[in-house]
């Protein structure tokens, strides 16, 4: 449940200053308990906008949900003039970061919109013909309010493509977007003032930056080198206190394992009747040598969760499944949907299986693989019911050229592709 | 009608396709890494390196140059969705 209580009533008009002429200016919403489908928030959230004020004007830090498109505007009333308002900048262009835009412009209809390069794709998609006129930003580029300037750096699929943060130099405050964001809601907004909101950095981190681990690293190669003395993402408690803290946990989070010089391939299996499974031993042995280490898993009964980090860290993961009702069975599909939670773009992917008379799983696993970005260099291996030593065959060069390819020993082919199915 | 060869390092296989081929058509039959998002030139998901021979592909649209240009492609990259294959040997890579 949220952390709001009738000791601490909701402030609906009040902004608060977090640096000199800088003040928050979002919503709390300390009722929502899922967010973007994927993820349960059991603390609320809020949806942090700013308003940043300079000699030669204001700025405003992204905006709110449209739901809470009031409670931003009196909290922006009480510290500027819509014809202050020089400029717009949204680091996202998620509806819980635009939602008031629109509202906004009409307000403020001197303000210039500005946002990454890679928003412009989604702007109209967005905003539907009410973005106006805006400025494309990269990395570098400033936005001069006078005595202060504001200076964008571009972060892309943190979470979406068109994903940046804005940093207040001289006050070295970084405007993170929603990188290093919660979903926990406490109007004490400060990281030293709330309560703990560990398990919801963590969790937030896990659902929604996890599977873009690589560029989380490209961001924290832009953000490390800058002096700061406070992070205000887009959502959660501001970070006022240690903020190198939350840096350092992204970079542990986003680190892959030390590699070992051993590669890594997991087999997983489900099997009514033994013959998929037997393929899965028929591949695992092939495939297993000194460079590479194999483990077999039947998915039957299996906890998903676990398994995530284990193909996080794997080099390749082959996939078997028998065809039900011209099907896959479910248990492989909820562990590939959940593949979405973790990078395992550029992995190797197989697919096998046992089938009775149609045989589409193998397939189905193949596109989904690759759906996920995995490379799938192998074509998968069927068996009509129980299989023969042919089909064992199969399955033992499907593992053995599995190594190979894991190995970098995989032989170069050349194929006309009227003999690609 | 006119061929090209097409070679997807990332999975070790090289094709020979017909002129007027997409390169995402053949990128997915072999299994390469280069992978496909909204297949209209609009997403950018489908980024490629072209390693070499970009000489014997079509020029960027006007589209795909704006999305490459949008997010800040780096030279010698191409959508795979929209780049066809007109002659000779081209040489790609997951972007």
């Amino acid at each position: 449940m949220a952390v709001l209580t009738p000791d601490t009533p909701v402030p609906h008009a009040a902004a608060r200053v977090i640096a000199r002429d800088v003040h928050w200016i979002g919503a709390l919403d300390p009722e929502l308990r899922r967010f973007d489908l994927l993820l349960d928030s059991a603390h609320g959230t809020t949806y942090n906008a700013y308003c940043v004020r300079g000699s030669a004007g204001v700025s405003i830090v992204d905006t709110v949900k449209e739901t809470f498109a009031d409670e931003f505007f009196r909290r922006l009333e009480s510290v500027a003039d819509y014809d202050e308002i020089r400029a717009i900048v949204l680091n996202h262009l998620e509806p819980d970061h635009s939602g008031a835009l629109p509202e906004l412009r009409r307000r403020a209809p001197k303000a210039r919109l500005y946002v990454s390069s890679r928003a412009q794709m989604m702007l109209k998609g967005v905003l539907h013909g009410t973005a106006g006129e805006f400025t494309a930003v990269q990395t570098g580029d400033h936005l001069d309010l006078g005595d202060r300037r504001l200076r964008f750096l571009q972060t892309p699929y943190l979470h979406w493509p068109d994903t940046q943060c804005t940093y207040l130099e001289g006050d070295a405050l970084l405007f993170s977007g929603d990188i290093f964001g919660s979903h926990y809601c406490d109007a004490r907004l400060f990281n030293d003032a709330v309560g703990s909101f560990r398990a919801a950095f963590e969790q937030y981190y896990a659902c929604i930056m996890r599977p873009f681990a690589r560029e989380v690293r490209q961001a924290l190669a832009l953000i490390e080198p800058l002096p700061l003395r406070l992070i205000a993402p887009a959502h959660g408690p501001i970070l006022r206190d240690a903020p190198a803290y939350y840096l350092s946990r992204y970079r542990e989070l986003s680190t892959p394992s030390p590699a070992t010089g051993e590669h890594t391939l997991l087999v997983f299996y489900l099997s009514a009747y033994g013959n998929t499974r037997r393929m899965a031993e028929e591949l695992a042995r092939a495939a297993a040598s000194d460079e590479v280490r194999v483990e077999l898993i039947d998915l039957d009964g299996a906890a998903i969760a676990p398994l995530l980090e284990r193909i996080e860290r794997a080099d390749a993961i082959a996939c078997g499944s028998p065809t039900i009702n011209g099907d896959a069975v479910k248990a492989v599909w909820d562990l590939l949907s959940s593949l979405t939670c973790i990078d395992v773009r550029g992995k190797i992917g197989a697919a096998f299986g046992s089938y009775g008379w149609s045989g589409e799983a193998v397939r189905m696993i193949e596109e989904r693989l690759r759906g996920l970005k995995l490379r799938t260099p192998l074509p998968g291996v069927r068996a009509r019911l129980t299989p023969g030593s042919d089909e064992l065959a199969a399955c033992r060069s499907l593992g053995h050229d599995l190594a190979l390819h894991l190995c970098g020993r995989a032989e170069h082919r050349t194929i006309d592709m009227a003999s690609l199915a | 009608m006119p061929k090209a060869k097409v070679t997807f390092e990332d999975v070790g296989v090289t094709v020979t396709v017909p002129a007027g081929t997409r390169l995402i058509e053949v990128s997915e039959k072999v299994g390469a890494g280069i992978t496909y998002g909204c297949r209209e030139g609009e997403c950018c998901t489908c980024l490629t390196k072209i390693v070499a021979g970009g000489e014997h592909l079509t020029l960027p649209s006007i589209l795909e140059a704006q999305v490459l240009k949008d997010n800040l492609a780096p030279r010698q990259h191409r959508l795979a969705c929209q780049a066809q294959v007109l002659c000779g040997e081209i040489v790609v890579a997951p972007a």
